[in-house]
């Protein structure tokens, strides 16, 4: 492919392993903007629009970063993965059931972001230390919770996975 | 009004000198927040995500040198095997902002904003980094000290890619450190790098976030130099620290800004470069050299 192939009229993005054809974004469109407005995935939050809050934290070729400060131009060619792509089988996976099960969700709109980042932890990080569960999530801000039961949903998912469940 | 991604190197200065006017986006953390707030009309962009050339980094024994593609993340920086060649360059990248911002972010990034709180830019300015800049009709190198002129403000050219910085490798004692509001995603207040140079026997102090670009506290250097031997493993007492720590804040031209005081900057980089130079005494004593 050449250089000059993503004017913004028309860009391909695979997301969650299907193609998506986005047409008549201007330029500079975010991948979150993309994602929600015009391909139908609204999993993915946005609440600063400047990298603050994590809420829109997406996998980009495996690695979690913030859909806001993407260029969705720039994104042809990667692999994005959002919250509706992390289970494979339509259930909930288990950061989401540990999530519910500690009660880490209060008004859930930091949650997809948390659930993005925390499965990037535990998929890289079998066996995180708290330190490590900290700084994996210090870029997502939830204004609920108090982060204590989001912290035990974390330790949760980590010891089931240990476990082999 | 186009979004170019740009393959290679060649390609993002073809692009660029047929559009004069188009920005560079690498990691976008900068630049994206500035669209996103609409600070900024972009018309054409140039993306460098797919440009691998400027994600590549590689030691150089025999210079002693270590060439950073500008499109290196923080995440890669902060990471073995490169923390272990620059352990004050990753101290400053585990700073910046989250480890979202940091698996986008780059150096190239933070020269481009050229912020004087960039947190890369104290190191590259007490490392005495070079800057390679390309177009493309030429190439150029540039110091570190001449690339940053202002609150951002470079020498860069707009027909210029940043490509890479090369930083010495340096045995001695390297260190970072942040002042700011909280431990994750801050934008620091006051900065300091300390880098001793064990076997030319110097020390070399730059602050960020207390003047409009990063700056070396020279005066503070030479009067280090002139009161205490500095090769090899040298110990500094206590008086000696804070002296040259109220020194270095001599140096700095803070500003009262949203985010703190000049008065308090300045007591921040006196504390900063005192307890670097109290960490830097006799740095590997305890361990046994084996280069
Ligand atoms: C939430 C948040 C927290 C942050 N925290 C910190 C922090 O703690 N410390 C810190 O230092 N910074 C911080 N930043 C700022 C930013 O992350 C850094 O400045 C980073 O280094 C920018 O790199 P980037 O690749 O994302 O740059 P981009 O946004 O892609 O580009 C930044 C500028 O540089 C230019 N540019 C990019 N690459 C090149 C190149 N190769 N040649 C020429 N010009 C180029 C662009 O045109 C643009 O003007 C933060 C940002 C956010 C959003
Ligand atoms: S919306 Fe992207 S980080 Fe807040
Ligand atoms: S549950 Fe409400 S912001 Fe986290």
């Amino acid at each position: 492919m050449s250089g000059e192939n993503a004017g913004n009229e028309f860009f391909r993005l695979t997301v969650n392993g299907i193609d998506h054809d986005v047409r008549d974004a201007w330029v500079g469109e975010s991948l979150l903007y993309v994602l929600r407005e015009r391909l139908g995935l609204p999993g993915t939050k946005g609440a600063c629009e400047q990298g603050e809050c994590g809420s829109c934290t997406v996998l980009m070729d495996g690695e979690a970063v913030c859909a806001c400060l993407v260029m969705a131009a720039s994104a042809v060619d990667s692999e994005i993965v959002t919250v509706e792509g992390l289970s494979t089988d339509g259930e909930p996976t288990d950061v989401q059931n540990t999530f519910v099960a500690a009660g880490g969700v209060q008004c859930g709109f930091c949650t997809p972001g948390l659930i993005v980042a925390v499965h990037h932890l535990l998929d890289r990080t079998p066996n995180p230390t708290d330190l490590e569960i900290r700084e994996a999530i210090s870029g997502n801000i939830c204004r609920c919770t108090g982060y204590g039961r989001i912290f035990e949903a974390v330790r949760l998912a980590r010891d089931a996975r240990l476990a082999g469940g | 009004m186009t979004v170019i991604n740009a393959r290679s190197v060649d390609e993002a200065l073809t692009a660029l000198r047929d559009h004069p006017r188009a920005r560079l986006l690498q990691g976008g953390t900068d630049l994206m927040v500035e669209v996103n707030l609409q600070r900024t009309s972009v018309q054409d962009v140039i993306a460098l995500r797919q440009v691998s050339e400027l994600r590549r980094w590689h030691v150089d024994e025999q210079s002693r040198a270590v060439r950073i593609g500008a499109g290196v993340p923080y995440a890669e920086l902060e990471r073995n095997p490169l923390a272990l060649h620059l352990p004050a360059l990753a101290q400053a990248a585990r700073t910046v902002g989250s480890p979202q911002i940091r698996a986008a972010g780059s150096l190239g990034g933070n020269l481009g904003t050229c912020s004087p709180a960039g947190d890369g830019l104290p190191v590259l300015s007490a490392m005495d980094a070079v800057v390679h800049l390309r177009s493309a009709t030429d190439s150029r190198d540039v110091s570190i000290h001449d690339f940053m002129l202002g609150v951002k403000r470079s020498a860069r050219r707009p027909d210029e890619l940043i490509v890479a910085v090369t930083l010495p490798l340096l045995d001695g004692f390297q260190g970072y450190a942040k002042v700011g509001t909280r431990n994750a995603m801050v934008i620091s207040v006051a900065s300091a790098c300390l880098i001793h140079d064990a076997s030319e026997g110097s020390i070399r102090l730059a602050y960020g976030a207390v003047a409009p670009t990063v700056v070396r506290a020279r005066n503070a250097e030479r009067w280090l130099a002139a009161n205490a031997p500095l090769r090899g493993r040298p110990v500094f007492d206590r008086a000696l620290a804070s002296e040259f720590g109220r020194r270095a804040a001599e140096e700095c031209a803070p500003i009262d800004d949203h985010r703190s005081t000049a008065r308090y900057r300045r007591h921040a980089v006196a504390v900063l470069a005192e307890r670097l130079l109290l960490q830097a005494s006799g740095y590997g004593a305890s361990r046994e050299h084996t280069t």
